[in-house]
């Protein structure tokens, strides 16, 4: 918690690359979450929301910008060494393990923790209590929704300080999906920061407190939630009216 | 294609050992070993046609093999009449009974609604028919191998020419080939592998029980050969007048003289098997059956029916394997079922595909005769190795006589630990494919 | 009473040795299944992994042997079992260690792995060969029997003998044991629970910091084992021979696919299931027949098919599956 006053929680400056080494996916792109606050990235069909969002993960080669996560330039760890610095990734599929239960899915997120996990699982528990009640049960044979739940509340299981979602929200239904939000806007209030990748553009940034805009790999816009959403250029192009 | 120079070096290397084997130890060994060599090169062509064009794993090419051994008995051997009279059309019968039970099956279980009558009505089917299949087969062959079985006690052939056993042989192996193909293909590799495996002992087995059809562990000796006999050589005036008038002897000569008939004939196979293969490979079909190998899913997705393809190139290297599997057996003379051991007909074989050069013909064929080269030599040089090794011991320790005669299981070492080291080192083989 | 003794007859030639032979079926199927839920290949060299356990094994039973030391009632091969079990992981982990690491690393196709497992199975089967030959090698001691024939047939006063071998309990019920212990293991401990979460999504694995080469190794760890325990126990119900162990593959493989490659649950009732159907249709039916039905002039053994084709069954129990249900019984892919 010794982060330089005033930058940024988790930043990923001038950041381009793309995956393996092929052509380039986002170009001088900029992410920043500030601590304790939702920041969420929109836009439109492949213009790189997920991969800029991979790239603050490190899953893709940045061949210009970095990436400093509390003050630490953490531009060349692995994913997994990511995971033990406090960031906890929620893939957009294949988030769960299908044949595990409920609980083991928590159990295995809090793998590299030695402590007593027994408490945030009880937070988590707290957070969504569909889970407690099917903590028996294969994961696999949730529903969407609460497949959802179980692979947020696998991440938190790591104590994370910061979540990366990408688009939690995919395949649920409109009232699933409010439910998610008030979810994660409880899990930001507990402290850990969130950035999300969202394609509910509208819903996204009305829980936002910071909103990025990308068109093409590149940052378009990028303002408070509510000021996108005023943003008559921005409703216009992208929020459809 | 063209051969580099680097790939005709190696050839005559390969040759050049063999050559050297005839100067240092015998011509006729050599000659044994080239005709080995031979076979083995148009085996591997045929699994290189599988895994080289269309990546299809297939762990039962000794069925194949064996397969085309049983063509040769069948065409070739003169067929034991008193057989046939006692149980040949009861047998024939049965068989046609049982192919027809299965067919039926087949037939109703894709044209009749789904639900339990169909089962009943399959199950019934099925269990009818194989007991009126037994009812027929049973006393047909135990007729037939009551027939002085000491000398026969089988149907016999045709007592057609034996070099017609060849394409026949293919056949047969196509069929079989067929019958896995349809069930396996489409699915996981790994499930082709074992089906292919099941297919192999299954053959084998029927070869080593079904005494009437090719006696069985009893073996069938005696096969007519496409070439003459070395005694009927020895006795002929022209033969003897003709070598002694070059100074030689003629016993040695006619051994010698029948291998290189063999080799003659071989070699035209192998020949013409190689220019088809090329002339496939570099056809509309060879460039489109590469181009389902290396993205199935692109394939499909235009349109290529991707399951049929792989079942027509399974089919078509199954067959060059039964038809070498047929020449083989012709050069043996002898039919044994108790000989074929899948180390050295299966994964043999495929040692000689993957250091050759997978999707390369001609590096199959390299691959072919230098591994049985290897084979036949990691024999006596692993022999050797160990003499020297405990050379220290006295004689008569007990290491030393352990060692001394684990020896010859040498072969099945050094064949493993060059498999492993080509793969890693060098995966695409001596000539790789371009 | 002569229903009875059908029973008794059933029982013996059936039942016993289905129920031993299927265990061992089940421990070789297990092996095949956790390379396959782990590694992601099918394993070639299972056979001949446990016939090199059972190898070492019996090399270590002659040595006890010839130190005097015996285990009372129960085979000495128990008591040098942990040692055959160590040797071959160590061998296995150094065969990881040299071969297989390589293309894990290159994220290699499985049919690639499955080439160089023949290969692995090629080296084996010649270290087998050149250690202990090709040969037969008895290895069984202690009693014989736990109820013979004949005592069978005085305690009950029955015509048919139900004879039940003490190797085929010994089987049974070390197969039990380590059946459990395995099942513990995997839904009960940490890095059990990590085994079966690698299984079932690697990349999610690796974002919860398991690491795979631990996994992999604590794999093959268990593989050796589970693979020296059956080729064991078949040699102790049996015999060893290095070649019969190549042979199991067959058998072996249908068990895991029947089942679903990748579930144990499935491994195990597959072995029973061509275990069962082996015997079933080998066996011949005659005596059984007879006692049943004794007015029935009976012609033949009633043998649904000769026992020279036992492939053949396990062969077409494949077939069938593969044609209606390529998944297998239970919907196999992850532990």
């Amino acid at each position: 918690m010794t982060g330089t006053t005033g930058a940024p929680f988790l930043v990923g400056a001038g950041m381009t690359g793309g995956y393996g080494h092929g052509v380039n996916i986002i170009f001088d792109c900029t992410i920043a979450v500030d601590k304790g606050e939702i920041t969420v990235i929109v836009g439109p069909n492949g213009a790189g929301k997920s991969t800029a969002m991979r790239a603050v993960f490190g899953m893709l080669n940045l061949s210009e910008g970095e990436v400093r996560l509390d003050g630490d330039d953490i531009t060349s760890l692995s994913p997994q060494d990511r995971v033990a610095e406090g960031m906890a990734f929620v893939p957009q599929t294949a988030n769960i393990f299908t044949s595990l239960t409920v609980e083991e899915n928590l159990e295995m997120g809090a793998f590299l923790r030695r402590d007593d996990i027994s408490r945030t699982m009880e937070q988590v528990y707290a957070l969504f209590p569909v889970l407690k009640e099917k903590r028996r049960q294969a994961a696999g044979e949730l529903s969407g929704g609460q497949r959802q739940q179980v692979a947020v509340g696998r991440a938190l299981m790591t104590q994370p300080r910061l979540l990366l979602l990408d688009e939690p929200t995919a395949g649920v239904s409109p009232i699933v999906m409010d439910e998610l939000f008030d979810r994660i806007i409880e899990v930001s209030r507990s402290g850990i920061s969130i950035l999300m990748v969202e394609q509910n553009a509208r819903q996204a940034l009305a829980i936002a407190d910071k909103g990025y805009v990308l068109v093409q790999g590149r940052n378009a816009y990028t303002g408070s939630g509510k000021s996108l959403l005023a943003d008559p250029e921005v409703r216009r192009s992208f929020l459809g009216g | 294609m063209t051969l580099s120079r680097r790939d005709i070096i190696l050839f005559l290397s390969v040759i050049g050992l063999i050559v050297l084997t005839g100067f240092l130890q015998s011509w006729n060994v050599a000659l044994g070993i080239f005709n080995m060599g031979l076979i083995s090169a148009i085996m591997a062509l045929g699994v290189n046609m599988q895994w080289g064009y269309a990546g299809l794993f297939n762990v039962g090419i000794m069925g194949f093999v064996a397969l085309g051994g049983l063509g040769v008995v069948i065409i070739s051997m003169p067929p034991v009449h008193e057989a046939w009279a006692a149980g040949g059309i009861r047998v024939i019968t049965a068989l046609l009974v049982g192919g027809a039970t299965i067919a039926a099956a087949v037939f109703g279980w894709s044209r009749m609604a789904k639900g339990r009558v169909r089962i009943l009505f399959l199950v019934a089917l099925l269990v009818v028919g194989f007991f009126v299949y037994r009812q027929l087969f049973d006393p047909a062959v135990i007729a037939i191998e009551a027939i002085s079985p000491a000398a026969t006690g089988y149907l016999g052939g045709l007592g057609l020419p034996v070099l017609l056993a060849w394409p026949v042989g293919a056949a047969l192996a196509a069929g079989a080939a067929w019958l896995v193909g349809k069930t396996a293909l489409g699915l996981r590799s790994d499930y082709l592998a074992i089906a292919t495996l099941g297919i192999s002992e299954i053959i084998i087995a029927v070869l080593k029980n079904e005494d009437w059809l090719s006696r069985g562990v009893k073996n069938v000796v005696g096969i007519p050969r496409p070439v003459p006999y070395e005694i009927d050589l020895q006795n002929s005036d022209s033969f003897v007048s003709l070598v002694s008038g070059w100074g030689l002897d003629p016993v040695p000569v006619s051994t010698i003289t029948v291998k290189l008939a063999y080799a003659g004939l071989f070699l035209t196979v192998l020949a013409l098997l190689l220019w088809l293969a090329q002339a496939a490979l570099s056809s509309p079909w060879g460039r489109m059956m590469r181009a389902i190998r290396d993205n199935e899913v692109a394939a499909e997705a235009m349109g290529k029916d991707v399951t049929a393809r792989h079942l027509q190139i399974f089919i078509l290297g199954a067959a060059v394997c039964g038809m070498a599997g047929a020449m083989m057996t012709t050069l043996d003379g002898q039919l044994t079922p108790g000989s074929y051991q899948p180390l050295r007909f299966t994964f043999l074989i495929w040692v000689m595909v993957i250091v050759g050069g997978s999707g390369n013909n001609f590096g199959s064929v390299l691959g072919g005769f230098l591994i049985w080269y290897l084979w036949v030599m990691a024999e006596p040089g692993g022999l050797f190795l160990i003499e020297a090794v405990t050379a220290q011991l006295e004689d008569g320790h007990w290491l030393k006589e352990h060692l001394i005669k684990s020896a010859a299981h040498m072969r099945h070492l050094t064949m493993g630990v060059i498999l492993l080291l080509v793969l890693r080192f060098n995966p695409r083989g001596l000539i790789p494919e371009r | 009473m002569d229903t009875l003794n059908a029973l008794v007859a059933l029982a013996n030639f059936v039942l016993v040795p289905s129920i031993a032979y299927g265990s061992q079926l089940a421990l070789g199927a297990l092996g095949v299944t956790l390379i396959y839920g782990i590694l992601r290949f099918s394993n070639f060299a299972h056979g001949d992994t446990m016939a090199f356990g059972a190898m070492a094994t019996i090399i270590v039973t002659w040595w006890l042997q010839s130190l005097g030391i015996s285990f009372g009632p129960l085979p000495t091969a128990l008591l040098a079992l942990p040692a055959g079990a160590l040797a071959t992981a160590l061998l296995v982990l150094a065969t990881d260690r040299l071969v297989y690491r390589f293309y894990r690393r290159k994220r290699a196709q499985p049919v690639i792995l499955v080439i160089v497992s023949m290969g692995v199975m090629f080296v084996m089967n010649g270290l087998v060969r050149f250690i202990i030959g090709v040969d037969d090698q008895r290895f069984a001691d202690g009693a014989r029997f736990i109820i013979s024939a004949r005592d069978f047939k005085e305690m009950t006063g029955l015509r048919e003998g139900l004879a039940i071998k003490s190797t085929a309990l010994l089987t049974v019920v070390v197969a039990i044991i380590v059946v459990a212990v395995l099942f513990w293991f995997l839904n009960r401990t940490r890095t059990g629970k990590s085994m079966r979460a690698f299984s079932d999504n690697e990349d999610l694995a690796l974002l919860s910091g398991i690491d795979p080469e631990r996994v992999v190794r604590i794999t093959w760890i268990i593989v050796a084992c589970l693979a020296t325990v059956a080729g064991v126990l078949y040699g102790l119900d049996k015999s060893f021979k290095p070649f019969t162990y190549f042979q199991l593959l067959l058998p072996i493989f249908a068990s895991a696919i029947v089942g679903g490659l990748g579930n144990p649950i499935g491994a195990i009732a597959g072995g029973f299931v061509i275990a069962f159907s082996e015997i079933t249709i080998t066996y011949a039916f005659k005596k059984t027949a007879l006692y049943l039905f004794p007015v029935w002039e009976v012609e033949g053994l009633i043998q649904l098919l000769s026992t020279e084709y036992k492939f053949a069954v396990s062969f077409a129990i494949l077939v069938v599956v593969l044609l209606f249900r390529p998944t297998g019984l239970f919907r196999g892919k992850a532990l």
